[in-house]
C-alpha cells in the first residue's frame, strides 16, 4: 500500500477539501446521502459518477505522460468505442459488446504507440492524427446518426449500481487497483518513469523502452475506450460528434493538477484520478452554485494556471523557501 | 534550402488534387470555386499564419480558436449594444488580442513552462470570457459590414475576390516576407532550431517568445473581425477546434512540428488542401462531411510519416532516432 499512497499528496487533497467545502455553502445539502432502491443517491456519488471517464482518462494519460508523452486522441477513441459499443449492443451479448469496443480501443492505442515508439514520431503530432481522423471514422460507424440501443446489460453498465456504488465508480476504482497493482506491484512503474526521464539512458542500461512507450499508449487507449462504453451507456447512445469532447483536455489537466510532470520521469496514479474528482467537484459546485456553467471555463483557466505556477521549475526556489518556513512553524 | 523540399511537395499534391478533382468536375477549374474557396479559408488562412510562427519557434499555439470566438462576440456587443464605431471596436480588440498573447508569451519564458499547457489554459480563458459576454448569437448590422461584405474585385470568368480573402491575401504575403527577409523571421527559425544556442548567439529569448505569441494571437485577432465579416455575427461557439484545423494546415504545409523549420506559403497551401477536400465534398454531394476529417488525418500522417522519413535521412550517418523524441 505504500507504493501506492501519494508522497507529494498533501496539497491535492487540501484543495479537494477546500473546493468540498465551498460546495457545502453553496449548496447545504451537498453532503447529503440516502439510499433508494439499494443504491446511494446525493451530490457526492454524483460527482464520483461523472468524473468517470475523466478519472479512467486519465489513468491512461498519466502513464503516457509519464513518458515524456501525451495523448491528444483519448475524445476521438472514446467517440470510436461508443459507436460501436452502441451499434453492436443490440445484436450482441454484452461480452462480444465489451471485447470489440476494448479491441478498438487496444488498436487504437497500437496505432499511436507504433507511431510514437517505432517510427519515433513526437507524441503530440503523432496522436495529432488520430484525434482529427478519429471523430470522422466514429462518425462512419454511427453513419453520422446518433445511434441509440436499449441493451439492459449495457444500460446496466452505465446506471446500475453494486453494493449501492453506480458501476461506473467501481469500474474505475477497479481499473485504479488494477493499473496500481501492476504498475507499482513491479518494476514496471520505474521502468516507465526511467524512460520518461531519460530515453537514451534508458535504453542504454537495458530497459525495453520501445515496449515501454508502446504499451502505456495501448493502455491508455483502452482506458479511453472503456471511459467511452460508460459514456455511451450512460445516455443510452452513442454521438459521434460530442462523445468525449474535449476530453482529453480534462484528462491532461487532471494528471497535471495531481503534481504529475508534463516532462516526464515520475506520476502518481491516486493523484491522477484526485485531480480528476478535483475537477470534477468544480464543475458540480458550479452547476449547483446557480452560475452558468460557462464559468466553468473560466475557473479551470485559472486552476490551470495555478497548478503551472506552482510546478513551475523557476518557482521551486520559492515553493522550497515555503516549505521550509511551514517546517520550523510546526 | 530551409524547408523547400516540403513546400515543393506540398504543391505537387495541391495541383495534382486540384487536377484529379478537375477532371471529375470540370466545373471546379474555375475562378469562382477559387474565389470562394479563398472567401471560405480567409480566416483559416489568417490563423494558420500566426501558427507558423509560433511552430517554427517550437511552440504550439492551442488558443487560437478561442481568440476567435471571443474577438466575434465582443466585436457585435462593442458596435451592437455598447455603440463603439466599428474601427474603435477593431482596434480595441486588436489591443486586448495582442496583449493576451503577450501574456501568454511572457508566462511560457518567464515560468519556463510547456506552451502546450500555458496555452490550453489561455484556449478556457478566452473561451470562457467569450461565454461571459454573452452566450448567444448576436447579429451585427452595421452599415460598414454590408459594404466590407459586398466588396469584391472581379476576376475573369466570372469569379470574386473578395474583401476578406484580399486581406487574407495580405498577410500570407506578409507572413511570408516577415518570416523570410527580417531579423525577427530569422530569429524565430534561430529559436526553434534551439533556444539554448539561439540565446547564447544573442538572441533576446524572452522578447522573442513574448513578440511570437503576440503575433499568433494578434493574427487570431483579425481572423476573428473576418469571420464575424464571414458570416455577420458574433457567437462565443464559433470556430471551435479551429485550432486543430490550423496545426493541420501548417504540419500539411510541410513545417516540422519540432520547430526550426517551415514555411508560411507552406502553411498557405495546407490551408488551400483542406479546403479542396471541402470542396470536393461540396460537389460530390454524396459523401459526408466527415471524410473531411478523415482525410485529413490521412494528409497528416502521410505528411508527417515523410518529414519522419527525411529527418532521420538526414541524422543516419551520426545518431539513431530514440522512441521518446522530446
Amino acid at each position: 500500500m505504500t507504493a501506492l499512497l501519494p508522497r507529494r499528496g498533501l496539497a491535492q487533497i487540501l484543495a479537494l477539501i477546500v473546493i468540498l467545502a465551498v460546495d457545502r455553502v453553496v449548496s447545504p445539502q451537498f453532503f447529503d446521502l440516502r439510499l433508494q432502491d439499494g443504491r446511494l443517491f446525493g451530490s457526492l456519488i454524483d460527482v464520483l459518477n461523472r468524473g468517470t471517464p475523466v478519472a479512467l482518462l486519465s489513468l491512461g494519460m498519466v502513464l503516457v505522460i509519464a513518458t515524456r508523452g501525451i495523448d491528444l486522441s483519448v475524445g476521438a477513441v472514446m467517440a470510436i468505442c461508443g459507436a460501436i459499443a452502441a451499434s453492436l449492443a443490440d445484436s450482441h451479448s454484452l461480452p462480444v459488446v465489451l471485447a470489440a469496443a476494448l479491441g478498438a480501443g487496444l488498436v487504437c492505442g497500437l496505432w499511436n504507440g507504433f507511431l510514437v515508439a517505432v517510427l519515433g514520431m513526437q507524441p503530440i503530432v503523432a496522436t495529432l492524427i488520430l484525434m482529427v481522423a478519429g471523430r470522422g471514422i466514429a462518425q462512419l460507424i454511427t453513419e453520422g446518426r446518433i445511434v441509440t440501443f436499449s441493451s439492459p446489460d449495457l444500460v446496466w453498465l452505465g446506471n446500475g449500481s453494486v453494493l449501492g456504488l453506480p458501476v461506473p465508480v467501481v469500474i474505475a476504482l477497479g481499473m485504479l487497483i488494477l493499473t496500481g497493482a501492476v504498475v507499482r506491484g513491479s518494476a514496471l512503474g520505474l521502468l516507465i518513469e526511467a524512460t520518461g526521464g531519460n530515453a537514451r539512458a534508458s535504453e542504454l542500461s537495458g530497459v525495453g523502452t520501445r515496449a515501454m512507450i508502446l504499451s502505456v499508449y495501448v493502455w491508455c487507449g483502452v482506458c479511453a475506450a472503456l471511459a467511452g462504453v460508460i459514456a455511451a451507456a450512460d445516455i443510452m447512445g452513442a454521438d459521434a460528434n460530442n462523445a468525449g469532447l474535449w476530453l482529453e483536455l480534462d484528462a491532461i489537466l487532471a494528471v497535471v493538477i495531481g503534481g504529475t510532470s508534463l516532462f516526464g520521469g515520475r506520476f502518481s496514479l491516486v493523484l491522477a484520478v484526485l485531480g480528476a474528482l478535483i475537477i470534477q467537484t468544480m464543475n458540480t459546485g458550479i452547476l449547483l452554485s446557480g452560475y452558468p456553467p460557462e464559468f466553468n471555463l473560466l475557473v479551470k483557466a485559472v486552476v490551470v494556471l495555478a497548478v503551472l505556477l506552482l510546478q513551475s521549475p523557476k518557482l521551486s526556489g520559492f515553493a522550497g523557501i515555503a516549505a521550509r518556513l511551514r517546517r520550523t512553524k510546526a | 534550402m530551409r524547408g523547400l523540399p516540403p513546400v515543393l511537395i506540398t504543391a505537387i499534391v495541391l495541383v495534382a488534387g486540384f487536377a484529379l478533382c478537375a477532371v471529375q468536375f470540370p466545373n471546379i477549374a474555375s475562378t469562382r470555386v477559387v474565389g470562394n474557396l479563398l472567401t471560405d479559408n480567409a480566416f483559416l488562412g489568417i490563423v494558420a499564419t500566426g501558427m507558423t510562427f509560433v511552430i517554427i519557434s517550437g511552440g504550439i499555439d492551442l488558443s487560437v480558436g478561442s481568440v476567435i470566438g471571443f474577438t466575434t462576440v465582443f466585436v457585435a456587443l462593442a458596435i451592437e449594444r455598447w455603440g463603439m464605431p466599428p474601427l474603435v471596436a477593431f482596434v480595441a480588440i486588436l489591443a486586448l488580442s495582442a496583449a493576451f498573447g503577450a501574456a501568454m508569451g511572457a508566462v511560457i519564458h518567464v515560468f519556463d513552462l510547456p506552451p502546450f499547457i500555458v496555452t490550453l489554459a489561455g484556449m478556457f480563458l478566452a473561451r470562457g470570457a467569450g461565454f461571459l459576454l454573452s452566450t448567444e448569437s448576436v447579429p451585427i448590422t452595421a452599415p460598414v459590414y454590408s459594404t466590407v461584405s459586398d466588396f469584391a474585385l472581379r476576376m475573369p470568368g466570372g469569379g470574386r475576390l473578395t474583401s476578406v480573402a484580399i486581406i487574407m491575401l495580405v498577410i500570407v504575403i506578409g507572413g511570408a516576407l516577415l518570416l523570410q527577409l527580417t531579423r525577427f523571421g530569422a530569429n524565430v527559425y534561430a529559436l526553434g532550431g534551439s533556444r539554448a544556442t539561439a540565446g547564447l548567439m544573442g538572441v533576446a529569448v524572452g522578447k522573442m517568445t513574448i513578440k511570437i505569441y503576440m503575433l499568433s494571437s494578434l493574427l487570431a485577432g483579425i481572423a476573428g473581425i473576418v469571420f464575424s465579416f464571414y458570416t455577420s455575427a458574433g457567437y462565443s461557439l464559433s470556430a471551435v477546434g479551429v485550432e486543430l484545423d490550423t496545426i493541420a494546415a501548417v504540419v500539411i504545409g510541410g513545417t516540422l512540428l519540432t520547430g526550426g523549420q517551415g514555411s508560411v506559403i507552406g502553411t498557405f497551401l495546407g490551408v488551400l488542401i483542406q479546403g479542396l477536400i471541402q470542396t470536393y465534398i461540396n460537389f460530390d454531394g454524396t459523401l459526408s462531411s466527415w471524410w473531411t476529417k478523415i482525410a485529413t488525418g490521412v494528409l497528416l500522417f502521410a505528411f508527417i510519416a515523410l518529414q519522419q522519413g527525411l529527418v532521420a535521412l538526414a541524422r543516419r550517418p551520426r545518431t539513431k532516432s530514440l522512441g521518446a523524441a522530446t
